[in-house]
């Protein structure tokens, strides 16, 4: 072959061979193209051994045409095999489309009893600000649930927590009671955290959660068993105006930065003043609504610790004075969880409890 | 309590609206639970949070008029035809009232009877339902005779239940002003809490409303009172002044028993109370008024009893076994507590609570001897229980009335008696008052006010404060002396006393008036409580572990809590404690196992859950020799497993039911979460549970409780329905114990730098040999090297052989400081291999 009848023929060879390539749709196919314009016999690769038997002055011009066509063939050649692959995948991309609207695998996820959840939430708050838990027996005796704490035995008081007595034999005038609040707690932190050093006995600052009874019909606001969380600062430097502050910082955190409390003059054997305390609707803000009724959602009762209580508890009232508090735990579940009926708590239906 | 405004207005003035008037009170802390109106506007909606009743009378259509003649009607003997004067026109109008028949057919009545009139169009309470429905009146034809408005009886105008008969009017009002003008009134009904025992009164309430609005109280005027002294009419012997305090007679004669002036009437009603004659009336009126419950008795009776004798008046308690017939000719047996009023013939009554038959004042009686005494509330409360007689005396006499009110009461009701029966009062009052009550002078000053309210007053504004609550008050430097008033109880001595004044500057200050601040007070000693975190992070790691929290009433019965054990077996044997009042039996007991909640639990929601998966951490309660006689409240924690291992969703999934190894691997991650060493497990019989899949889970030595499936013959003691069938996993664990094996500190291992050899072992072994043997062994003889073992394979049958089983493991071996050589692994291998057969007699598997 000459060196020009060479030229011609890599010339065709290459604009040939790069149209073929372009019409190839399988692997196999690419193959046997790249045998064909690769292998043994194929020009391009041919070529270089023909130089030799050229003339020396057409060497240079075929080998480099030879090679250019060799560089653009491989380059033709690496571009198809990757749109090939990805038009594979492509197609198998598509066939792989799931009917995402399909529900998910379902997982057993434990859940916490919404009762332990606003507890835990409310026990952050007061941690916060330096309140500490302490624990308390829920069977008591009248002296701690009542006498203690300022409720004389007979005391017309007594008619304002209607109680369940515990058929013991017959102790006088200091039967089991089951707690009816959470308030003999402060009896029980005040005496143990005093007889530490009854001369100058160091400040308090706990709360009491726990579970108390009434004896009353239950309905869907009433109870006879419900959750209490009792709160109690004493110290030499505790006022109203702190107990103030403290559960209104409570309703801030509870029920944002624009949440407003209320106190109403009350009565409680062991406060004095004694205070209701409401948290201004977070529904109407105040203005009256179905969830509150007059604006105002009752809360809970506080107070002033009264001075025969802290006496009782190992604090002389002539130096130390302290506030209290105390309110339903549900309540603040039902308001924050829009629960509608309290009987849900204990009745232990999955079908409540899985809904948090 | 219930307070006609009305009433208020004889000692305040109220220039507010009454929903206003209401808040500031209920502030105050005399809480207004319901607001009825009569006839006035109703308040605003939202503008109060009591309760609002009542009806509000049109202007213009419910007006006074009078009725001149009453005629019969043509064709009904039960109705009549009324001539009527609006005060513009004439009307007939038809009516069936029986309090009009005596007027009938006598012409022109002079003067005429004022009545309450309405006209078509008016909003009023339909008469003949039931309760207050309201209705518009309506031009109607009624046995032919056309008919468009109507004279009014009480309960269409929403003033009490009475319906006989229409409502008459004062003879000195004009026909044709609206009704609403005359007799317009709101009623606050207060709940009043037992520290506020002196607002019970139409002028203790007055009082507050006067200190809370900053207005003048007008004290009530009496006619010249008659003197303290010895009377001829009774002599008066108190056996104890612990439990009767002071006693007050006084007479009055000749006085003219009839019916009570209809405005006293009107009061007594809204008031909620019954109007009688005008005796009754004048005891109930002088009670409400002030607060003093008084009680008449029939002179003559008495002194016919002292068969000529002076009459004399001893208070005592009853004697075992005494009995008296009270006023509402009930025989009543009485016990020691309760105090009687006596003569030296026997028992007149039960002193606060009810008077006896015999000496009641009846249509007849001319003489009266007027009752004011105060007593022992405590008494008082027993006797109100014990006899089932709660009334309007005993609800003041429980709550504690001041004996200065005795003298005032009877000085009331015997002017009230004069005013309304034409009686002749004796000069003198007797009056027994052997230890007149002191009243408490108590001290406080701002630094007082300040350290408790956290509130700046000056000396001067607490003693207005005090004043308008009629204080005694002098101002000395920075101090107030205030010096209790005669008609309260609960202001103390000392500190007591200082507490009680606070209280009262900040009521009527006002608690919006005091500020909010943040506690500046030292924070107390900071500690920890481990108790609270290992709980709560139990919790935690149970609800990682899949489970639902739940929590559950105390109480049970004895027979609930027993289905957690066989029928055959003989109970609980541990005495429960018992509720003395519980609602109903199933509430009576308080709980011995917190697993028997969760079976409770399980059962109810086995109708609509296909997986229960749940824990409870509770108490349970035990009698204890503990010298306060209280129980143990032993904290528990129990688990219950039952039903499918995985939810079913749309594609396949595990729908196993659980079983044992399900709970045993919960029961494993828990412990190792909590980091508590040296868990094991044993099987064990526990009574309920399944004998063969029962285990007693020990940590450190100690049994932390059983774990294990329910019997089936307990199981069936459940109602599962028709579709829950699998097998109920249960643990019930000591938490207390729990509790204290969590370590304090725990210590974590390095993460392995070094490459691991891992290498699979299957054994054959005899069935009766635990796996837990091989397990021992093998990590006992791989030591150090063996880094972790894992049981990957249990397999039975095909070539074991009958009598065997194979186990595989999957062995990883590794050192901390270096790459393991194959000489190393396989000399450890082949010591276990060795031992294995030596001392378990197991071959590696082919």
């Amino acid at each position: 072959m000459s060196g020009l009848s060479i030229l011609d023929e890599l010339e065709q060879i290459a604009t040939s061979a790069a149209s073929e390539l372009d019409t190839l749709e399988s692997e196999e196919a690419l193959l046997a193209w790249r045998n064909a314009y690769f292998g043994k016999n194929a020009l391009v690769v041919k070529a270089f051994s023909l130089l030799g038997t050229l003339p020396p002055a057409e060497r240079p011009l075929v080998g480099q045409a030879a090679n250019r066509a060799k560089v653009a063939l491989e380059a033709a050649y690496t571009q198809r095999a990757q749109a090939l692959k990805e038009a594979a995948l492509a197609r198998s991309l598509a066939g792989e489309s799931l009917d995402i609207t399909l529900p998910g695998r379902p997982v057993q996820r434990g859940r916490l009893h919404p009762d332990t959840q606003i507890l835990r939430e409310l026990l952050d708050i007061f941690s916060d600000m330096g309140f500490q838990v302490f624990q308390s027996r829920e069977v008591e005796t009248d002296e701690y649930n009542f006498q203690l704490l300022n409720f004389p035995v007979g005391h017309p008081a007594r008619d304002m927590q209607d109680t369940y007595f515990m058929d013991v034999a017959d102790r006088g005038d200091n039967p089991l009671v089951l707690r009816t609040h959470t308030s003999p707690g402060q009896i029980r932190v005040m005496r143990e955290i005093s007889s530490l050093n009854p001369v100058d006995p160091p400040p308090v600052r706990v709360i009491v959660p726990g579970m108390v009874y009434r004896y009353e019909q239950v309905d869907v606001r009433h109870e006879t068993q419900f959750d209490q969380l009792e709160g109690l600062a004493v110290g030499e430097g505790i006022t109203f105006s702190d107990l103030k502050g403290t559960l209104t910082d409570m309703a801030r955190r509870l029920f944002g930065p624009d949440a407003r409390t209320r106190f109403r003059a009350s009565y409680f054997p062991f406060t004095e003043p004694s205070a209701e305390f409401d948290i201004q609707c977070f529904q109407c803000k105040g203005a009256g609504c179905g969830v509150c009724g007059g604006g105002w959602l009752e809360i809970g009762g506080s107070g002033m610790v009264h001075p025969n209580v802290l006496r009782n508890g190992g604090y002389d009232p002539g130096r130390f004075t302290g506030f209290a508090f105390g309110f339903g735990v549900q309540r603040i579940a039902m308001l924050r969880y829009g629960i509608n009926d309290i009987r849900y708590f204990w009745d232990n239906d999955l079908r409540f409890l899985e809904q948090f | 309590m219930k307070a006609p405004l009305s009433w208020l207005r004889d000692f305040v003035e109220i220039d507010m609206p009454v929903a206003r008037l209401a808040h500031l009170v209920t502030m105050a802390g005399m809480e207004v639970e319901e607001i009825r109106i009569i006839g006035l506007p109703l308040p605003e909606p939202g503008s109060t949070t009591a309760h609002v009743s009542g009806l509000a009378w049109d202007r213009e259509k419910i007006v006074a008029a009078e009725v001149t003649e009453v005629m019969p009607h043509p064709n009904a003997d039960r109705l009549v035809l009324c001539r009527l004067f609006d005060g513009k026109e004439d009307h007939i109008v038809l009516t069936g009232a029986p309090n009009l028949y005596e007027f009938k057919g006598i012409g022109l009545l002079t003067p005429p009877l004022k009545v309450a009139y309405a006209k078509e169009g008016a909003q009023l309470y339909d008469g003949h339902q039931e309760g207050n429905v309201l209705t518009t009146l309506k031009r109607t034809k009624i046995r032919g005779v056309e008919s468009y408005s109507m004279i009014c009886s009480e309960k269409e105008l929403g003033i009490s239940d009475e319906h006989e008969g229409i409502m008459f009017l004062d003879p000195a009002v004009a026909a044709g002003t609206p009704l609403v003008d005359i007799l317009g009134d709101a009623v606050l009904d207060v709940n009043l809490l037992p520290s506020f025992a002196r607002c019970a009164s139409i002028l203790g309430l007055a009082r507050e409303i006067a200190a809370i609005t900053g207005k003048a109280l007008t004290t009530p005027k009496f006619t010249p009172p008659p003197e303290i002294g010895s009377a001829a009419y009774a002599t008066l012997e108190i056996t104890d002044p612990q439990l009767n305090p002071r006693f007050v007679l006084g007479l009055i004669r000749d006085v003219q028993i009839q019916a009570s002036p209809l405005h006293v009437q009107h009061r007594l009603k809204l008031a909620g109370m019954r109007p009688i004659n005008n005796m009754v009336d004048a005891t109930n009126y002088a009670m409400l008024e002030l607060g003093e419950p008084l009680h008449a008795f029939d002179y003559d009776v008495l002194q016919k009893r002292a068969g000529g004798k002076p009459v004399k008046i001893i208070t005592r308690t009853a004697r075992n076994g005494e009995t008296l017939v009270t006023l509402d000719n009930i025989d009543r047996k009485l016990d020691e507590n309760t105090i009687l009023v006596c003569d030296e013939a026997g028992i007149l009554s039960l002193a606060g609570v009810m008077g006896g038959l015999e000496s009641e004042v009846t249509d007849t009686t001319r003489n009266i001897l007027l009752e004011g005494a105060t007593w022992n509330m405590i008494n008082i409360r027993r006797t109100a229980r014990a006899q089932n007689l709660p009334s309007e005396a005993s609800y003041r006499f429980t709550r504690g009335v001041h004996p200065a009110m005795a003298e005032t009461g009877v000085r009331r009701g015997l002017d009230l008696m004069k005013l309304w029966a034409n009686g002749t009062p004796d000069a003198l009052l007797v009056d027994a008052y052997p230890q007149p009550k002191s009243a408490p002078v108590v001290e406080i000053t701002p630094t007082d006010v300040k350290r408790w309210l956290g509130l700046d007053l000056n000396v001067l504004t607490i003693a207005e404060l005090l004043a308008r609550l009629e204080f005694k008050i002098e101002v000395s430097g920075d101090t107030v002396r205030a010096a209790c008033p005669d008609h309260r109880m609960d202001i103390g001595e000392g500190i007591t006393g200082k507490a009680d004044l606070i209280e009262e500057v900040a009521r009527i200050h006002g608690y919006d008036n005091i500020p909010e601040t943040r506690m500046a007070d030292i924070l107390p000693l900071q500690q920890g409580n481990p108790q609270l975190l290992h709980t709560e992070r139990t919790r935690d790691l149970l609800v990682a572990l899949g489970l639902q929290e739940i929590i559950s009433y105390r109480w049970t019965t004895p027979e609930k809590e027993g289905r957690r054990l066989p029928k055959t077996a003989a109970g609980d044997d541990k005495p429960y404690l018992r509720i003395a009042n519980p609602l109903a039996y199933e509430k009576a007991f308080l709980r011995h196992s917190v697993l028997a909640s969760l079976l409770d639990t399980a059962e109810r929601n086995s109708r609509h859950a296909a997986r229960l998966a749940f824990f409870e951490i509770g108490p349970v309660f035990l009698h204890s020799e503990d010298p306060s006689g209280l129980p143990d409240e032993l904290q528990r924690l129990s688990i219950l497993l039952a039903g499918q291992r995985s939810l079913q969703g749309w594609q396949k999934a595990d729908t196993g039911a659980m079983d044992f190894f399900d709970l045993k691997g919960i029961i494993e991650d828990l412990l190792e979460g909590l980091d508590i060493p040296d868990v094991d497990f044993q099987l064990s019989d526990h009574l309920g549970f399944h004998p063969g899949k029962c285990a007693t889970v020990r940590a450190g030595g100690k049994q932390l409780g059983v774990i294990g499936e329910i019997h089936p013959a307990v199981r069936e003691r459940y109602d599962w329905g028709d579709t829950f069938k699998s097998p109920i996993l249960a643990a019930d664990l000591d938490m207390d114990l729990l509790l204290s094996l969590v370590p304090e500190l725990t210590r974590t291992r390095d993460v392995p730098s070094f490459p691991a050899v891992i290498e699979d072992l299957a054994i054959v072994l005899d069935e009766t040999i635990p796996a837990v043997e091989s397990e021992k062994l093998i990590r006992q003889v791989g030591g150090k090297l063996l880094a972790e073992l894992h049981l990957f394979d249990v397999f039975r049958g095909g070539q074991i052989g009958s009598g065997k089983k194979s186990l595989a493991y999957r062995l990883t071996y590794q050192a901390p400081d270096r790459t393991l050589t194959d000489n190393e692994v396989s000399q450890v291998r082949n010591r276990i291999i060795k031992r294995l057969d030596q001392e378990l007699g197991a071959k590696l598997r082919s």
